[in-house]
């Protein structure tokens, strides 16, 4: 709560509010592993459950995964970029970065998307089997991550146009950029998992 | 999809109809009341927007009683139904839906929001803060739980409760098997608490780790709020799990996914597995604030330091670890393997050891003190054996050979019983007794607590000894009733006699909050226990500031030692600082109400308009965003003032309580 603000550390750290809103946030990202580990055991136990509908094999398209992989593991370079540029004041650099790392997001969701409907198109819904429900609701949850980040950050960009970096829109900044990378992390679960382990299967 | 209009609101039931007509006239009253009274601005500007963590977990508190009041009622129809064999009082589909709504809500409704709110009043407190870490994201844990509880209590008037028992195990709690929406209420609701649950857990790990005042170090942290703080961390590990479950369920009700359900490939263990790596450490996540209130409790009336300190903390940290490692003790009858059972058994028993560190620690620290028999120690007392007898037949149920002996019978409702009854409810009055004074700045009446003591302890156990008993004769839970050969009656009997004497107590605690309000002393002091730790540093009732200096700890026990080396020096003007706190904000219940009616929207399945509604919840996030409110600052003039003032008069004529 108290205002005293030590010049020595990086602006987002400056405060002690800050340093509490930063440690939170790795702690809900702690419940978000979680949350994620426990989907991920869902899709382990149903994942090849298919109930006479189609199997990874049948309807994983693997250019179409490496690109979204592509998409989003970039997004998450150009937000480090982002953050960089934050931590030497250079807030142009900063929101550059920023808005590249969103339209990465943007055009991830938009072939995850699409990835969807072509599924549904073949027949396979979640209704479908029970390999499917948990699969559509791994996938589905980590999108709702990505579209919710991507707004937040659109809230973001706002603010920092108004009010240029304070130790708080640092600290939000920085906070949104834990979120981002992790939603990365959980990715590279979900390829390897998901995609590469069905392709095997 | 969704239901038919002429099915909106239950019908066709007496007892129900006239609930219906009570809510109506209680809320029309309320609204009246207030309006005439001219409440509404207090209400509004002191309550519903307050980010204050006293005023948060005084309203915790409030929906805790009032939600223990409609679980008990379901309890005492229970206990009237099965009085007498072949009983017509309730149906069985009513009393499907009472023993469910009765389990979710003294776990959910009941259990947490009292120690919710005593950690909220007690832990910063405690701790020597002025708030906990973020103080707008307790008030919207609390709003939400409060719009999870509305949520829940509603099913029984508009829609049709829930009626799958308070696990609602699949197959039986999908669409197949409960084609109504009662169950879409159970997966709704308590998805909408949890999430408070979940933010009070993060709070509270963050509170914990960085706001503890100058010396404080953690082995210097009083009971309470080590227990508290493992409390969060295990809420934090497992309501996410929860989570997911009840997304799976609604999605499985309401969107056709095949998760749980026999066809499609789901699989109805998944939920039982699920349901449990929650379940289990939700038993803990309510168990060990209340040891930690006891410990202080016993160790302010024993005059003692709490023996055994560091094992206690080394208790409850296994406790922690070992919560998550037991869930299959649930279900040892439902197709494991020999080996998945063995492992754990032993998991179970093992948990034994560390709680029974903590019983003999209280035993070794009540041994010599000097006990004062307060109606808050007489809690704490009884609480040993009743318990004991709760755990000693939990070891029993978790030999899983002989559990197929005992399982789904009333043994293991009695035993359950016996667990959380005096393991939790037992010591939250403790915590009532204790903390009131510091809440509201007078003390519960002793004479009036001794009969509540009694009448609640003899009724709990006139209540649940006769089910150990019925259990072992093969009676089976969750019957609604049975026939006269197979000589239940007598037992059941005077269980249910036992319920009314129960009851009895509960009233005697209700009547003892009204006298107390309107005839106890108000000239008590800051300190009437002759307590221990910090929170008993500040005035009666608490400043809005909590210190106007943050105090400096040496030692555990830090106010005794304090008090016995004379270092509550008054306060000098130049120690005062200015102090800076929250403002209040009308985001968090917005949030509740937005939450709500989303939520009811998506129980009935109309999903269009709960997106809609959802758009609302978005908002309230954006408007939060651009929320800059700095807070305000106390002057150092009025923060001399108010402490000169109480510090003065403080324990002048106040009359010894602990005697």
């Amino acid at each position: 709560m108290s205002a005293k603000v030590n010049a020595a550390l990086p602006l987002e750290y400056q405060t002690e509010q800050n340093r509490m809103n930063i440690l939170g946030f790795w702690v809900f990202l702690g419940a978000e592993i979680v949350l994620f580990a426990t989907l991920f055991g869902v899709y382990g136990v149903l994942g090849e459950r298919y109930a006479g509908g189609p199997t990874q094999k049948d309807i994983f398209i693997v250019k179409d995964v490496m690109i979204q992989t592509f998409l989003l593991l970039t997004s998450s370079f150009t937000m480090g970029i982002s953050i960089f540029e934050m931590r030497r004041s250079n807030i142009k650099g900063m929101l550059m970065w920023l808005v590249f790392t969103l339209l990465l997001g943007g055009g991830f969701l938009f072939m995850e998307v699409r990835e969807f409907i072509h599924y549904v198109h073949e027949g396979a819904t979640m209704q479908t089997s029970a390999f499917l429900s948990s699969f559509f609701v791994l996938l589905g949850t980590h999108g709702l991550h990505v579209t919710i980040g991507i707004g937040w950050a659109i809230l973001l960009i706002i603010q920092i146009l108004q009010r240029g970096l304070t130790p708080v829109t640092a600290r939000k900044a920085f906070i949104f950029g834990l979120y981002w990378h992790f939603l990365d992390v959980v990715w590279i679960f979900i390829f390897t998992f998901v995609y590469l382990q069905g392709l095997v299967m | 999809m969704g239901i038919k209009w002429n099915e909106f609101f239950v019908t066709g039931d007496p007892l129900i109809f006239a609930s219906q007509i009570g809510i109506a006239l209680t809320l029309v009253g309320a609204l009246a009341g207030l309006t005439y009274f001219k409440k509404w601005n207090y209400l509004w500007s002191e309550w519903f927007t307050t980010v204050d963590h006293k005023k948060i977990g005084i309203m915790y508190i409030l929906l805790g009683v009032v939600m223990f009041l409609r679980g008990g009622i379901d309890g005492l129809m229970m206990k009237g139904q099965t009085a007498v064999p072949e009983n017509d009082f309730l149906n069985a589909q009513h009393y499907n839906e009472v023993f469910t709504t009765h389990g979710v809500i003294m776990i959910l409704f009941v259990a947490m929001p009292l120690l919710i709110g005593l950690m909220n009043f007690v832990i910063p407190l405690q701790i020597g803060a002025r708030d906990v870490a973020f103080p707008q994201l307790n008030a919207l844990s609390f709003w939400l739980t409060v719009s999870g509880a509305a949520l829940f209590n509603i099913s029984f008037i508009i829609g049709g409760s829930p009626d799958a028992g308070w696990t609602s195990y699949f197959p039986l709690a999908g669409k197949e098997f409960s084609p109504g929406i009662g169950n879409n209420f159970y997966a709704v609701a308590l998805q909408i608490a949890g999430a408070g649950t979940l933010m009070t857990g993060i709070n509270f790990v963050v509170t914990v780790l960085k706001m503890r005042t100058k010396g404080m170090t953690l082995m210097k942290m009083p009971m309470f709020t080590w227990t508290s703080f493992i409390t969060s961390i295990i809420i934090v590990a497992s309501f996410p799990i929860f989570t997911v479950a009840l997304a799976l369920m609604t999605f499985d009700r309401t969107f056709g996914t095949h998760f749980f359900t026999i066809s499609g490939g789901g699989m109805d263990m998944l939920w039982a597995n699920l349901f449990w790596l929650w379940g289990h450490p939700e038993v803990y996540i309510v168990v060990l604030p209340a040891f930690g209130m006891l410990s202080d409790i016993i160790s302010t009336f024993a005059r003692k330091t709490l023996y055994g300190y560091k094992s206690m903390v080394i208790s409850i940290v296994m406790i922690s670890v070992l919560s998550m490692l037991v869930w299959v003790h649930h279900f040892f009858t439902m197709g494991n393997s020999a080996g998945v059972n063995s492992f754990f058994s032993i998991t179970t028993m093992a948990i034994a050891i560390p709680t029974g560190v903590k019983v003999f620690n209280w035993l070794f620290t009540m041994r010599k003190g000097r006990i004062k028999f307060t109606t808050a120690m007489l809690w704490a007392l009884a609480f040993v054996p009743n318990f004991v007898i709760g755990g000693v037949t939990g070891v029993m149920l978790a030999m899983a050979a002989a559990d197929y002996q005992y399982h789904n019978t009333l043994f293991l409702v009695a035993h359950f019983h016996y667990v959380l009854i005096p393991g939790v409810v037992f010591p939250i009055f403790a915590g009532l007794y204790f903390w009131w004074p510091k809440m509201f700045g007078y003390m519960l009446n002793e004479k009036i607590g001794k009969w509540h003591f009694w009448l609640f302890v003899v009724g709990f156990n006139v209540t649940f000894m006769p089910m150990f008993f019925l259990g072992l004769d093969g009676a089976v839970r969750r019957a609604y009733t049975y026939s006269a050969e197979t000589g239940f009656g007598p037992l059941m009997m005077i269980s249910a006699v036992g319920s009314v004497i129960l009851a009895a107590g509960f009233a005697a605690l209700v009547y003892n909050i009204y006298w107390s309000a309107r005839h106890a002393d108000r000239n008590i002091g800051n300190d009437p226990w002759d307590a221990r730790t910090l929170e008993w540093a500040t005035a009666t009732p608490v400043q809005h500031y909590n210190f106007a200096s943050l105090p400096e700890v040496t030692k555990l026990d830090a106010f005794w030692h304090m008090k016995k080396n004379n270092e509550l020096q008054p306060l000098t003007e130049d120690e005062v600082e200015e102090v800076h706190l929250p403002s209040n904000t009308w985001i968090p219940i917005y949030m509740g109400v937005v939450f709500g009616i989303s939520g009811f929207l998506l129980v009935f399945e109309w999903t269009i308009a709960a997106g809609v509604a959802a758009l609302g919840i978005l908002a309230g996030l954006a408007f939060r965003s651009f929320d800059y409110d700095e807070g305000f600052h106390v002057h150092k003039d009025e923060v001399f003032e108010t402490e000169s003032k109480w510090r003065k008069g403080a324990n002048k004529g106040v009359k010894n309580h602990v005697s």
